[in-house]
C-alpha cells in the first residue's frame, strides 16, 4: 500500500467510512433482530406448562413435546457421559505431557483438526453405518447420543486444553520442587484451578450437541413417542422442528413454540460458557 | 516414559483416551470409504460425472448416478453465501474494535457470540416461513439458490465475524501508533494498516466458515428447493450435497445407499483440502 495515496484521505472520506461501518453493523443486527422477534412472537403463544409437558398428538400438530425433551435430555447425557472422559482425559494428556513436538500428540491433533471440520451429515452417515448397525444398537438414543459425542470431541478438547493452559507455570514448577506425583499434582492442584475452563468446555460442547440435526437424522430416529430405555428411537428437538416444519402441513404454530424453547436453551447453555469465560479465563472462545 | 515412572496408570490411561479421539477420525473415513466402494466399484467413479442425470436405483445398471448438479449446487451456495456474509463480518468486526463506543462494543460482541450458537435447523425454519414466502412474491417458486445462499450468510456471519474480531485483536497496537504519528485519518489507518496485518487471520477464518457452510445441511435443505438439476439463475431450486444425503438416505438401498455415501465421501474430500488449506494460511506461509 502506498502512503501517498493513504496521507491523501481527505477528512469526509473518513467520516464516510465511519458511516459505512455503522450501517453495516446495524443492518447486520436488525436482520438478527427480525429473525428472534419473529420466532419469539409466534412462539410464545403457544409455550405453557402444558405443551412442555404433554404429548405430541395428531403428528406434532397439536399437543407438546414432553416426550421430545425426555428423548433430547437422554440423547445429551449420553453424547456427554461418554464424550467427557475421553475428551477430558485427551485434552490432560496434550496439555500437561505431551510436548508440542511430540509426535504423538501432534497427530492426535492434526486428527482433532479433521474432525472438526467433518459436515455433520457425513458424522450421520457414519453413525448409521457404525452405532447402528456394526454394532447393532438400531435407531436408538444411544446410538444417536454416541454419533454426538464423536461430533463434540474436538471442540471439548480444544476448549478443556485452553482451560488447563490457562492455569500458572508456577504451579507445576511448585508441585514439581515438592516432589509431588504428576497425578496427585494433577488432582489436588491443576484440574481444581482449571475448573472454569474445563466448564466453559463442557457447556460449549453441549451447546453444540443440543443444536445438533443433521447427524440425529439416521441415527436416533423419528419416533416421538416417550423413550422406554436407550436403545429405543428418540427424536430430539431439533428433529421435530425439522419434522413439523417440512412434513406435516399445519406443524408452524408448534414449531415455532419448539423453536422458541430451543433457543430459549441454547440462550441459557452458551451465555453460561461465554460469561464463565469471560469471567475467569478473560478470553472469549470461538465456535468454529 | 521415565520421567512420568511413577505416574504410569495416569499417563497410560490419558494416552488410551487420546487414542480414542484420535482413531474416531479413521474410523469415520474407514467406514465412509468402505460403504462408497460398492457403488465406487459397479457405478465407477466416471459415471458419477458424465451420467445424464441423478436418478439412482438399487441396482447400478438400472440407475444414473450424476453427482454434478449437486457438487453445483454446493459450490454455487457455498460461494455466494461467503461473498455476502464476508464484508459485513469484517465491517462488523471492524466496528467492535475501531468504531463503537467501549459499552456498545462489549454488548455487540455478546451478542454475536450467542447468535453463533443459533442452531441451523432455527435458521432454516425461519428461511421456511418468512425468507421464502418473500422471494416467492417476486419469482416463484420461493425455495431457491437466493433463500438458501441468505439463510446460510446470516448462519456464518457471526463467526465470520467474532473470528476476523480475533485477528484484528491481535494486530499490535503499535502499528496504530505509528500510522497516527504519519497523521493517517482514522480510516486510512484501517484501511492500509490493520487490515493488511490481520489479512491473514481474516482469510483463516473465512476459509473455516467456507467448510461450516459446505458442511451444511438443515438450513440449505429447508430453503434450496433440492432439485437435482445446475440452476440457472438465483430464482430456481438447487440441491446441494449434503441435502442429496438427508433427503434419500432414509429410503435408500443397496447402490443407491452406497452412492449416497460417496456424496459424503466427496464432501470429506472438499473439507480436508478446505481445512490444509486453513493450516497452509494460518502459518502465514502464503505470504513468504
Amino acid at each position: 500500500m502506498t502512503d501517498l495515496t493513504l496521507r491523501q484521505t481527505s477528512n469526509w472520506q473518513d467520516r464516510v467510512a465511519a458511516g459505512v461501518m455503522w450501517l453495516m453493523a446495524s443492518l447486520v443486527m436488525a436482520v438478527f433482530f427480525w429473525l428472534i422477534t419473529s420466532i419469539v412472537r409466534h412462539g410464545l403463544p403457544a409455550l405453557s406448562w402444558e405443551f412442555l409437558t404433554a404429548a405430541p398428538s395428531n403428528q406434532g400438530r397439536s399437543g407438546g413435546i414432553g416426550p421430545i425433551l425426555v428423548s433430547t435430555l437422554l440423547i445429551l447425557i449420553v453424547c456427554m457421559a461418554v464424550s467427557l472422559p475421553i475428551g477430558l482425559g485427551s485434552a490432560i494428556l496434550l496439555a500437561e505431557f505431551t510436548p508440542e513436538s511430540q509426535w504423538y500428540g501432534r497427530l492426535v491433533r492434526l486428527s482433532l483438526d479433521v474432525l472438526a471440520g467433518i459436515p455433520s451429515i457425513v458424522f450421520g452417515l457414519f453413525g448409521t453405518v457404525f452405532f447402528c448397525q456394526v454394532l447393532g444398537m438400531g435407531y436408538s438414543i444411544l446410538a444417536g447420543g454416541l454419533t454426538l459425542a464423536c461430533m463434540v470431541l474436538p471442540i471439548l478438547i480444544r476448549t478443556s486444553e485452553m482451560g488447563l493452559s490457562s492455569v500458572p507455570q508456577e504451579y507445576r514448577a511448585a508441585a514439581a520442587s515438592l516432589g509431588i506425583s504428576k497425578t496427585s499434582s494433577l488432582i489436588h492442584l491443576l484440574l481444581p484451578a482449571a475448573i472454569p475452563g474445563l466448564l466453559a468446555g463442557f457447556i460449549l460442547g453441549l451447546g453444540r450437541a443440543i443444536a445438533e440435526t443433521a447427524a440425529l437424522l439416521f441415527t436416533s430416529g423419528y419416533v416421538d413417542r416417550m423413550p422406554e430405555s436407550l436403545l429405543d428411537s428418540g427424536r430430539s428437538l431439533t428433529v421435530h422442528i425439522f419434522d413439523l416444519a417440512m412434513n406435516i402441513s399445519g406443524g408452524n404454530q408448534n414449531a415455532y413454540g419448539s423453536a422458541l424453547v430451543l433457543l430459549i436453551f441454547l440462550l441459557i447453555i452458551n451465555g453460561s460458557a461465554s460469561w464463565i469465560a469471560n469471567r475467569w479465563l478473560h478470553r472469549r472462545i470461538i465456535r468454529t | 516414559m521415565s520421567r512420568y515412572s511413577k505416574d504410569w496408570f495416569l499417563v497410560w490411561s490419558l494416552r488410551i483416551c487420546a487414542f480414542v479421539a484420535g482413531a474416531i477420525t479413521l474410523l469415520v473415513a474407514v467406514f465412509i470409504v468402505g460403504e462408497s466402494l460398492p457403488a465406487l466399484r459397479h457405478v465407477g467413479v466416471s459415471r458419477f460425472f458424465t451420467d445424464p442425470s441423478w436418478h439412482p436405483d438399487e441396482f447400478a445398471a438400472q440407475g444414473t448416478f450424476n453427482l454434478v448438479p449437486m457438487l453445483a449446487g454446493t459450490l454455487i451456495i457455498m460461494t455466494g453465501s461467503v461473498l455476502l456474509a464476508t464484508p459485513f463480518g469484517i465491517a462488523a468486526a471492524v466496528f467492535c474494535h475501531y468504531y463503537a463506543p467501549p459499552f456498545i462494543a462489549r454488548i455487540y460482541r455478546r451478542i454475536l457470540e450467542l447468535l453463533a450458537g443459533i442452531p441451523s435447523v432455527v435458521f432454516g425454519f425461519w428461511g421456511l416461513v418468512v425468507l421464502v414466502p418473500i422471494i416467492n412474491q417476486i419469482q416463484p417458486p420461493g425455495q431457491s439458490v437466493l433463500a438458501a445462499t441468505l439463510i446460510l450468510a446470516l448462519m456464518i456471519l457471526p463467526t465470520i465475524a467474532l473470528m476476523a474480531d480475533a485477528a484484528l485483536a491481535n494486530v499490535p497496537v503499535d502499528f496504530q501508533r505509528a500510522a497516527a504519528s504519519l497523521g493517517l485519518t482514522h480510516w486510512a489507518t484501517i484501511r492500509g494498516v490493520i487490515l493488511p496485518a490481520a489479512r491473514s487471520g481474516l482469510f483463516t477464518g473465512v476459509i473455516l466458515q467456507s467448510g461450516r457452510a459446505i458442511g451444511e445441511t438443515l438450513a440449505v435443505l429447508m430453503v434450496a428447493g433440492n432439485i437435482p438439476k445446475i440452476p440457472s439463475s438465483f430464482f430456481e431450486p438447487a440441491r446441494t450435497l449434503t441435502a442429496n444425503i438427508a433427503l434419500e438416505m432414509a429410503y435408500a438401498l443397496g447402490d443407491h445407499r452406497s452412492a449416497l455415501f460417496v456424496t459424503g465421501f466427496l464432501l470429506l474430500l472438499i473439507i480436508i483440502a478446505l481445512v490444509a488449506a486453513a493450516e497452509w494460511i494460518s502459518k502465514g506461509r502464503i505470504y513468504d
